[in-house]
């Protein structure tokens, strides 16, 4: 730190540097600390008359999710705290709302875990739990809350693929909060202009394009929207790449080898790359940092002629009552198809047509200060008549099936998502390296809308995915 | 450092109490200070990660992270990215801006001045999130105020001209510190002397060369390095673009803060940290350098 000096001096900025190192070492077991977290006794404070637990989820009041935060605050925080005052105990519950992208969001939880704070309850989406789980960020339910949650009533109610969206390493993690689908919706006004039928439902990629073609005729409309881009996050893989890669017959993770540079991929990218050169996509919705806002915005507005999303979209987004881009004729005017594979029986399982689904839960933070209220709001919140409450008139394909026998035949959409979708969708693997990867699929349909060509595109992904997935042998390639 | 002892000790405190007076200082630069470099240093020779196995048991990996960034293409876009929005909206942009303010006001009435100054010193103090959401609404594609003006509708220019519009961005964002510095220096020029050299025939271009520049050379010395400083280390054009489209507004700390916030590599991140680090110090010597040639 201080060459070439006199000794006498040295010692004395030695001195001088003592309580400097002090603090250094100090800091540095602090900060050594922080990874290694021991398994606390989940009865901590169960006998507490005085509670305070937080709830985060990635909702807002008047913006992203706007029901869900109605809900905590109209039915949750109220009525939890009235459960809990029969039973004597004072409680204070706050919902810690966010209104961000996805990544955002998961970052912030992220780092809040991290330092061992944060809410007691955090939402979080079912691709994080691996890598989440594996950081020992988030613990078993029955290592938190104790063996008691494996005798919860609502286990029953749940299916098994459901339960794994909150799971790793077939150990409960979470409740999840359910599960959804992906469907084409269309624009049956701008369809009509277009000489498109109203019943539109594509059997190929190829009739999207031609679709797309027609609609282009059609003024100030920008005729398919399909996610692509860095910017969208998760949602250019999951609402594109995915949705279209298991049209080709192939899924992400596939006998133990992810899709590296393959044929399959190839022929998403170049189904991209005919989008944007025939001019069928707006590159601003792909490229700005704002574009799938502005997509929702565009479609709402009714200048987009079709547009791949998943049932959120419908409750959340174009929902004329509780949407963050309400779309008044919502009902009338949009149309919804399921998305076909690249030609007939090319889809995985050699289906005709396909989907992607995923679902995100409620977690237990491991650093709770009282795990067993926490586990006790978490089942409350997961209780038929909570989730009723939260659905009201809406419907949603939730986790419980005694709840979705009663709300799922209220709105078509979700019933075609259930009866139609659902049996032939896939599943996004539980793997911690699947972020990555998925980044990996984003950068390289950037790269399309950018201008460069497929095989050079594939190429960089194809590298990329072989440094995440730690060496060519686990990557596929062809 | 061949002082006399007694000499040394001006403030009479003794050597017990003097060192009582600083260890508050050295416990505060320690902990905010040299701890988080050094800190920095050791997590920039991991493979740390946000989430993940990595994130509880991360590994040495020696200098990985340091040759990774040598041959990753998107940091040295980035690096590339950083020196001309540097060059760009600090060296020629907020010191010309600043400049030409500054000598033009030395000659229009009071109440002109003052509405000049007030307008650009509003720039640099409004926080940054209500000065993005402006922005953002001056350049929106949709009936953007730009577009409004020049009559080109639907024109992204975030989207189209993203380079040039993070640096006239933070041209009009920044000037006011150029103008404050190069009105107190100008102010310092003394009339006589510019009178004379006109009397003697001296254009406006000899008159800024041999009379106006000598006398404020050391403070454009000093502006130019504040600013380039601050400019490199700037995240706010992330408000406008997230660095993109595709990475193209990506300069070094919107670059670490998506690879390390967004993309989770946290050891990675902190090697392009550290990178930037040594940058600046690179940036600070050269122009103390230079004030010291002035110097004597």
């Amino acid at each position: 730190m201080a060459p070439a000096q006199s000794p006498r001096r040295s010692a004395r900025v030695r001195r001088r540097l003592a309580p400097v190192v002090a603090v250094l070492v100090a800091g540095g077991l602090a900060a050594c600390d922080s990874a290694s977290s021991s398994s606390a006794d989940p009865s901590r404070n169960a006998d507490a008359k005085e509670v305070s637990l937080t709830v985060a989820s990635n909702a807002i009041a008047g913006g992203k999710n706007a029901a869900e935060a109605e809900w905590y605050s109209s039915y949750v925080i109220p009525r939890f705290v009235e459960a809990q005052k029969a039973k004597g105990v004072t409680v204070t519950v706050k919902f810690q709302p966010s209104g961000v992208d996805d990544e955002q969001y998961k970052a912030k939880m992220a780092l809040d875990l991290k330092s061992r704070s944060g809410a007691d309850v955090i939402a979080l989406d079912g691709i994080w739990v691996g890598e989440f789980a594996e950081a020992g960020y988030i613990r078993p339910l029955a290592d938190v809350a104790g063996s008691g949650v494996t005798s919860w009533d609502g286990w029953s109610q749940i299916p098994k693929a459901v339960q794994a969206n909150a799971s790793y390493q077939d150990k409960p993690y979470g409740v999840p909060a359910g599960t959804d689908g992906r469907v084409l919706y269309f624009n049956k006004k701008l369809f009509a202009k277009a000489g498109l039928p109203q019943d539109w439902q594509p059997s190929s990629w190829q009739d999207i394009l031609d679709a797309g073609a027609r609609l282009k005729g059609v003024s100030g409309v920008t005729p398919v929207q399909i996610n692509a881009g860095t910017a969208m996050g998760e949602a250019t893989t999951m609402q594109g790449a995915l949705p279209l890669l298991v049209g080709t017959g192939a899924e992400i993770y596939q006998d133990e080898k992810w899709q590296g540079n393959t044929q399959n991929v190839r022929d998403v990218l170049g189904f991209y790359k005919e989008l944007v050169d025939k001019g069928l996509m707006d590159k601003n919705f792909q490229l700005g940092a704002k574009g799938r806002d502005e997509s929702f915005a565009a479609f709402a507005a009714g200048k987009v002629g079709i547009l791949l999303e998943g049932d959120y979209f419908w409750r959340s987004v174009i929902n004329p009552d509780q949407g963050s881009a309400p779309m008044k004729s919502r009902d009338a005017d949009v149309g919804y198809a399921l998305i076909p594979a690249k030609s007939k029986g090319a889809g995985i399982r050699g289906q005709d047509v396909v989907s992607m689904s995923g679902g995100g839960g409620y977690f237990l933070n491991p650093n709770t200060k009282y795990p067993q209220q926490a586990w006790e709001l978490l089942a409350f919140m997961s209780s038929p008549d909570a989730i009723k409450a939260m659905l009201g008139d809406t419907a949603k394909v939730t986790a419980r099936q005694d709840v979705n026998t009663q709300v799922l035949g209220k709105d078509p959409l979700l019933g075609m998502i259930s009866g139609k979708v659902l049996p032939l969708t896939a599943y996004r693997p539980g793997l911690a390296v699947y972020p990555q990867v998925s980044q990996a699929l984003q950068q390289a349909t950037a790269d399309i809308i950018s201008g460069k060509s497929v095989d050079e595109a594939a190429k960089t992904y194809g590298s990329a995915v072989e440094k995440v997935a730690g060496g060519a042998e686990k990557v596929a390639s062809s | 450092m061949t002082a006399v002892r007694g000499a040394s000790d001006a403030a009479g405190l003794g050597r017990t109490r003097a060192v009582a007076f600083i260890t508050p200082g050295f416990l505060l630069i320690g902990a905010f200070l040299v701890f988080p470099a050094l800190w920095t240093l050791y997590l920039g020779v991991t493979d740390y990660r946000l989430t993940g196995i990595a994130a509880a048991d991360p590994q040495v990996v020696g200098l990985q992270n340091y040759t990774d960034a040598v041959a990753d293409p998107a940091f040295r876009r980035s690096l590339v990215l950083t020196l001309a929005f540097v060059f760009g909206s600090a060296i020629v942009g907020q010191t010309v801006m600043g400049f030409l303010i500054a000598s033009s006001m030395r000659s229009v009435p009071t109440p002109v001045k003052v509405v000049v100054e007030t307008l650009v010193l509003l720039a640099w103090i409004l926080p940054s999130s209500v000065v993005a959401f402006l922005w953002v609404a001056f350049l929106n594609r949709g009936g953007g105020t730009l577009s409004a003006i020049l009559q080109s509708p639907g024109t992204a220019w975030l989207l189209e001209y993203p380079m040039a519009s993070i640096i006239v961005f933070n041209t009009w964002r920044g000037t006011a510190f150029s103008m404050l510095l190069f009105s107190a220096a100008l102010s310092a020029v003394p009339p006589s002397q510019l009178e004379t050299a006109r009397l003697a025939g001296a254009g406006a271009w000899e008159r800024f060369r041999d009379v106006v520049f000598p006398h404020i050379r050391g403070h454009v010395l000093t502006n130019t390095l504040l600013i380039s400083l601050w400019t490199f280390n700037d995240f706010s054009p992330y408000l406008l673009t997230a660095g993109g489209p595709n990475h193209a507004t990506e300069t070094l700390p919107v670059f670490i803060y998506q690879r390390a916030i967004y993309g989770g590599e946290l050891g990675y991140g902190s090697a392009i940290s550290l990178i930037m680090l040594v940058i600046n110090l690179v940036i600070a010597l050269f122009y103390i350098r230079l004030l010291r040639e002035r110097a004597s």
